[in-house]
């Protein structure tokens, strides 16, 4: 049995970045990577408009992922296992896991950092009606064999959903030699950022209807064709309306789940709304010594924001692995009014500044957002403009917490 | 032309005319889209990201160095389907200058095994 | 021109059973399959659900071949290593229902199966989640599930094991009656066998219309089904019907051989030609849903993760079973619709002795047994440390959340029956059954295939021929935007 102070589960970008935290207050460190490299997702997306806020410059992927991976494999402080999937992990931080080279591997952890990542939603999980060909994608998986495997998954493409890796691969199909008839969104506005609805969908004419879904598919080996129809204010779609579009193939990115499987059963307290564990600011669970950081937390838009957010879990999970970490007093927070969640969830009373990260409901204008505890403001803040797809984020100073914090948007 | 600003999530409507020689931008809520604006209007550009295909199988991740004109970037793609590397890459090395005659040099974005 | 004693057409779970137990005999014996795998029609998309065996008409067929089925699988199972649970079934129904779950019970005695009427207190006890409307339950203990696919491929790869012979992706498109026998032509080859078995399934009036025999009309109902996340069992313990009504035996909810939940089936009735389209409807699944709440209120469809639908065929009432008047060892399996499935081992008996009568074989002295597989999530640590260590395969895990790992898939392609499509190894190891349903491990079970089979991965193929899954190199045929 090998004994670390920090386990890190997953070696993407959260992964990575807690690695450094951890490694930035001395304690000795093991990231389990499933991969055969570091890197995660990060290494299929090979758009750019990473690491604007953190490296203050634009990257693609696998070059904001080699700035990390560089840094962890030069660090003999860090161990890498790669090829290694956790098969389960107890709350006294016991990690079982298993490996190609490695075998069965059992390690001790002083802390344990979750940094698995997030899953996308399947043709299943909406229950798309229809025959079972191939040529129905998640926008992910279409992004692997392109981009890794260097393989087109087919050539007349209709998009469901327009989260950012359907606008990715609206752009990446196009650009591949595919033509995109349509990009469906069910909702009236999209999540994906406004930059990549412009420079995906704009710039090469593709259309997007809102409040639109496909309603089945058709084909018997091969999908030949989508039908789509507008959805009234309940989802419900009007079938009176429904429209065929030839088509070989179907991307779906109807959005991301945090991969917690490893948690089922476990005493970690979950959000049933970002479907992670409930932590403080440290990025601490309900179980001590168990962290949580990236999309396995809760689904982040941009890379930055879970580098940094990592960053803190790593940090506090080498404090708690040498009985650094202060504990205290904690208040709860408490999202309502256009605020659809808020986290951390919980903050401890004392001294400095603490980062809350929030998302609202729909598209906010011209609202101001407001922290208050005990019905006092702890901080206001205008807004110009709040939509789902952005996350937003206020900072506060913990001396003014004096009990529960609720987060609010007002007119 | 209408185009919508991406300077932040407002996303503001923006319209840009010409009329003799002079531009105007409506439809902006602050100063940032009104560049914006001027910029989409008079000489577009973006970084285009691909992929190009190696001689003996595989595929490189590359991006071009610099924003080219948007409306080169179809001359650039059908350079990139045509063109395949033939060596092994590292991540940041030039693949190729000025391709398609755009300006831009091709950087590779990945390391490959050639 | 190869010579077969007996050739069998149709892959089915019938037509598997029918071949194993030929493998039993000294005989050369042939199964075709039009499609790219065995258990791709009815055999796939089914309930998986061994039935008691009280529903069936006393002295019908099938009342005969689901008590004699029923009974051979805790031990064929455990031979076959394939997933079954008696789990026990429940008809559960509300006040006023009486009458008709005695008329079941009744039934049930007659046929010789182990049946009871309860109510609310024991059924609570058994399903804690039940409705609060159901009042009574016909309670068959001994019903079970299992995992139709499953047991299907382990029938053929055992059969394979002991010498029968499977041609996969070879399509009947000629059947000729010689002197001694049949000329079976298929799109790639001709084949001569002394008996000819037609176990088709939804195509078994095809292949009795090529040899000049008539078929009683055949009924196909499409049914729509939910499959739940593994989150989701505990929620139903047994297999819970409703009262039967003319359509059948209802929408169901039961865990499945595997560990998850299943909803369904509806009953829609199609034109022959649609027999094998098995598209989901919009309608159908709200049926289901609808269905389930009358039985199981507290499933949460929020863990679906795959909605299916699966044709069954009836022509008539019962099973027909039977040699061709018309044709001398020419024997005929029409309308196996449920429960065909639990009848399925019981039948490929009684049919390859008919054979075997008919022809004169010999059994063997013995049937050389499946060998074991490992398989990560059933294996103790020692036995996981002894196999990545002897072969690393085992410890690469392909399939995060099936846990499933390159050697299982490795080991599936080169089984008996090789799986060589990305269905095929799912329907083997369970790759891209789960929660994710292969959003990660898909493109790497594509490179597997690609790799042990020798083929571009613009080749590998979801199921059937035409279902490539990225059949295209990128950059291919780029044109101007």
């Amino acid at each position: 049995m090998e004994r670390f102070d920090v386990v890190i589960i997953g070696g993407g970008p959260a992964g990575m970045a807690a690695a450094l935290g951890a490694r930035e207050k001395g304690a000795s460190v093991a990231i389990l990577e499933r991969d055969d490299r570091l890197g995660g997702i990060l290494n299929q997306c090979i758009h750019n408009g990473f690491g604007l806020h953190y490296f203050g410059e634009e990257l693609t992927g696998p070059e904001y992922a080699k700035r990390f991976r560089d840094q962890v494999t030069k660090d003999d402080g860090i161990k890498v296992y790669l090829e290694a999937m956790v098969l389960s992990l107890t709350e006294d931080r016991l990690v079982r896991a298993i490996s190609p080279t490695a075998g069965l591997i059992e390690i001790e952890a002083g802390s344990i950092v979750l940094a698995m990542g997030c899953r996308e939603r399947s043709a299943g999980a909406i229950a798309l009606a229809g025959t079972r060909p191939a040529g129905i994608y998640t926008a992910g998986m279409a992004q692997r064999l392109s981009n890794i495997d260097g393989y087109l998954v087919g050539k007349e493409v209709v998009i469901l959903g327009s989260g950012d890796i359907g606008l990715i691969m609206a752009r990446r199909m196009t650009s591949e030699g595919a033509k995109v008839k349509l990009v469906a969104e069910i909702m009236p506005f999209s999540s994906g950022l406004k930059r990549n609805i412009v420079q995906c969908l704009n710039d090469y004419d593709i259309p997007l209807r809102y409040s639109t879904t496909v309603t089945r598919v058709e084909g018997e080996n091969r999908l030949t064709g989508v039908y789509v129809a507008p959805v009234d204010e309940r989802m419900n779609p009007d079938l009176s309306r429904e429209e065929y579009i030839p088509c070989d193939t179907l991307l779906l990115s109807v959005g991301l789940i945090p991969e917690n499987d490893l948690l089922n059963g476990s005493k970690v307290e979950m959000s049933r709304i970002t479907n992670g564990a409930v932590v403080d600011e440290y990025r601490q669970t309900s179980v001590p010594g168990i962290f949580s950081a990236g999309n396995v937390l809760h689904v982040h838009d941009l890379v930055d924001n879970v580098s940094e957010e990592a960053f803190v879990a790593g940090r506090s999970a080498a404090g708690f692995a040498r009985g650094e970490l202060s504990g205290g007093d904690t208040v709860n927070v408490l999202p309502s009014q256009g605020v659809r969640y808020a986290l951390p969830q919980r903050i401890h009373k004392g001294e400095g500044k603490v980062k809350i990260y929030f998302r609202v409901d729909r598209v906010y204008k011209g609202r101001t957002v407001l922290v208050t505890s005990n019905d006092e403001v702890v901080k206001r803040k205008k807004t110009l403009v709040m939509a789902p797809g952005e996350m937003q984020n206020i900072e506060i100073d913990k001396s003014l917490i004096k009990g529960d914090i609720s987060i609010i948007t007002e007119e | 032309m209408n185009t919508t600003c991406i300077m932040c999530p407002m996303g503001c409507a923006l319209t840009i005319e010409e009329k003799e020689g002079v531009l105007t931008v409506v439809g902006n809520g602050c100063p940032r889209g009104d560049k914006y604006g001027r910029a989409e209007y008079s000489h577009p550009e973006r970084v285009v990201t691909t992929l190009l295909k190696g001689s003996r199988g595989g595929v490189v991740s590359v991006k071009t160095d610099r924003p080219i004109p948007k409306d080169k970037i179809g001359d650039l793609l059908a350079w990139a389907a045509a063109y395949r590397v033939d060596h092994a890459v590292e991540t940041g090395e030039v693949i190729a200058e000025n391709a398609a005659d755009t300006g831009a040099n091709i950087l590779a974005t990945s390391d490959f095994k050639g | 021109m190869k010579k077969y004693d007996v050739i069998v057409i149709g892959g089915g779970v019938v037509g598997t059973a029918i071949l194993r137990s030929l493998a039993a005999y000294n005989a050369k014996v042939l199964l075709l399959e039009k499609s790219s795998d065995v258990a791709t029609g009815a055999s796939r998309a089914n309930s998986g659900i061994v039935h008691a065996g009280y529903d069936a008409e006393t002295g019908t067929k099938k009342a005969y071949f689901n008590v004699k089925g029923a009974a051979m699988y805790p031990a064929l199972t455990r031979e076959l290593r394939v997933p079954y649970r008696m789990v026990g079934s429940l008809v559960a129904a509300k006040e006023g229902g009486l009458p008709a779950i005695k008329a079941l019970y009744e039934r049930g005695v007659a046929n010789g199966v182990k049946v009871e009427i309860i109510e609310r207190a024991r059924i609570e006890a058994l399903e804690p989640n039940i409705s609060p409307e159901i009042r009574y339950a016909l309670y068959a203990p001994e019903a079970g599930v299992v995992s139709p696919y499953k047991l299907t491929i382990a029938q053929a790869d055992h059969a394979v094991q002991n010498g029968a012979e499977i041609r996969l992706e070879e399509k009947v498109v000629s059947i000729k009656k010689t002197e001694d026998g049949y000329l079976v032509v298929t799109e790639k080859a001709q084949y001569v066998a002394s008996y000819l078995i037609n176990a088709a399934g939804a195509g078994a009036v095809e292949i009795n219309a090529l040899l000049g025999e008539s078929t009683p009309e055949m009924k196909h109902a499409v049914g729509d089904y939910y499959i739940l996340d593994s989150k989701a069992a505990g929620v139903v313990n047994t297999v819970v019907f409703p009262l039967p009504d003319e359509k059948g035996k209802g929408i169901l909810v039961a865990p499945t051989a595997d560990g998850n939940v299943i909803l369904g089936p509806t009953s829609r009735v199609v034109p022959h030609d649609e027999a094998e389209v098995n598209a989901v409807t919009r309608e159908g699944l709200a049926l289901v849903r609808e269905g389930v709440g009358k039985l199981i209120p507290k499933v949460d469809l929020r863990s679906v993760i795959r909605v299916y639908a699966g044709t069954r065929t009836a022509v008539g009432g019962d099973f027909i079973i039977e040699e061709s008047c018309k044709f001398k060892n020419y024997f005929m399996l029409l309308g196996i619709c449920s429960p065909g499935l639990t009848s399925a081992p019981a039948i490929g008996e009684y049919v390859a002795a008919e054979a075997a009568k008919s022809l004169a074989l010999t059994k063997k002295e013995k049937m050389l047994p499946l060998p074991d597989r490992f398989h990560l999530t059933k294996a103790t640590d020692d036995e996981i440390k002894d196999k990545v260590a002897s072969d690393p395969a085992f410890g690469r895990i392909v399939c995060r959340c099936e846990k499933v790992t390159e050697g299982e898939i490795l080991a599936a392609i080169h089984s008996p029956l090789p799986a060589h499509t990305v269905d095929a190894v799912k329907r083997r190891v369970r790759a891209g059954m789960g929660r994710c349903q292969g959003g990660f491990c898909r493109p790497r079970v594509m490179e597997i295939l690609s790799r042990e089979l020798n083929i571009p991965l613009s080749e590998v193929r979801l199921g059937e021929k035409g279902s490539e899954i990225a059949p295209y190199e990128v950059k291919d045929g780029y044109g101007k935007i």
